[in-house]
């Protein structure tokens, strides 16, 4: 990273390396560190991106899955220390930044089309 | 509250927030503020001056844009002038030395300050912003009043506007000091200081810090 902004100096210590590329629509499995009394495990959240947000250090995204029919979405910071791993699974085809509209569709409907590499 | 006095101060520039991780994992709001060294260029005693601080100077400046009564204060001192001269009133300055250089380096994580600037001016603020009027409704009737202040005082008795009623009027571009912040960290490679919350004043204000005088600890 080019430091331009003022405090990116600083940002550049917050900052991880091992973040994939991913966007919205992608499928991602974020593997979550919890910690309970003093052990620490991995609990992992799998969903589509529906969005990202800000930029540099304060950047987070959301994941929202659909759990026993329930709609269960989490935001976390891209560059969390709390967060072991993040898998990409799969790309989405989206035209959209924000796909908040998944939030009113059920069913196929609010399924992310998937996108295919061209042969 | 026992007031206590500070003993450390320093002087340094706003240079914006942003967040770090914490070692629980949890983003901590910090603003950074880079504390160039500081030469202190006169050491003021209560039996020299009737009060005790320290007058420091930061960065450099041509000696050209000096002017005498200045040039002659930083020579008597045997100190390369700097930017402009700061007063930081600390409890006992004896134990400093005209000279001296202190850095970011005299605080450390944990400690406990108090930070001054000059507010951001808001310019002539209504009393919904200046003072943290609710303001009326925006409904049952309401015509072009959504943000006025309401009654100002009572009829024929008193017949006046009470003295201090808040009112609109100029916002911000005082001075504010903002009490009890907590330092993130102090990196005296970069010469920064990283202070949890907000500082008053805009990006690249000045802006003093001193040992924090309330609370406990």
């Amino acid at each position: 990273m080019v430091p331009v902004g003022p405090t990116d100096l600083v940002d550049r210590d917050s900052l991880r390396d091992d973040v994939p590329q991913f966007a919205p629509g992608d499928t991602v499995r974020v593997h979550v560190r919890v910690v309970e009394g003093n052990k620490e495990r991995l609990q992992a959240f799998q969903g589509a991106v529906i969005a990202r947000k800000g930029s540099g250090a304060r950047e987070t995204f959301t994941v929202r899955k659909v759990s026993s029919g329930v709609g269960v979405e989490r935001t976390w910071p891209v560059h969390s220390p709390a967060i072991a791993r993040i898998e990409l699974v799969s790309q989405g085809d989206v035209r959209r930044a924000k796909l908040y509209y998944l939030r009113d569709r059920i069913g196929k409907a609010a399924k992310v089309k998937e996108r295919r590499l061209a042969r | 509250m026992p007031q206590k006095s500070p003993t450390r101060a320093i002087v340094g520039q706003k240079v914006g927030m942003t967040q770090v991780w914490d070692s629980s994992q949890r983003a901590v709001p910090v603003t950074v503020v880079k504390v160039s060294p500081v030469r202190v260029v006169k050491v003021k005693t209560p039996t020299t001056d009737g009060y005790s601080a320290l007058q420091v100077t930061y960065g450099a400046r041509r000696p050209s844009t000096l002017n005498k009564p200045e040039a002659g204060h930083y020579a008597k001192a045997k100190v390369d002038p700097g930017r402009r001269l700061v007063e930081l009133r600390i409890e006992d300055a004896s134990a400093y030395s005209v000279g001296q250089e202190l850095g970011v380096g005299i605080y450390n994580a944990g400690d406990k300050v108090d930070v001054t600037a000059t507010s951001k001016g808001k310019g002539f603020a209504g009393g919904i912003k200046r003072h943290n009027f609710a303001g009326q409704g925006a409904a049952h009737g309401n015509h072009k009043h959504h943000r006025a202040p309401g009654s100002i005082g009572a009829c024929a008795t008193p017949a006046r506007v009470f003295k201090g009623t808040r009112m609109a009027g100029r916002m911000g571009n005082q001075r504010v000091t903002t009490l009890n912040l907590e330092v993130v960290s102090a990196d005296a490679e970069r010469n920064l200081l990283l202070v949890k919350g907000a500082v008053p004043g805009p990006r690249g204000g000045l802006v003093l810090i001193r040992d924090a005088v309330k609370g406990s600890k």
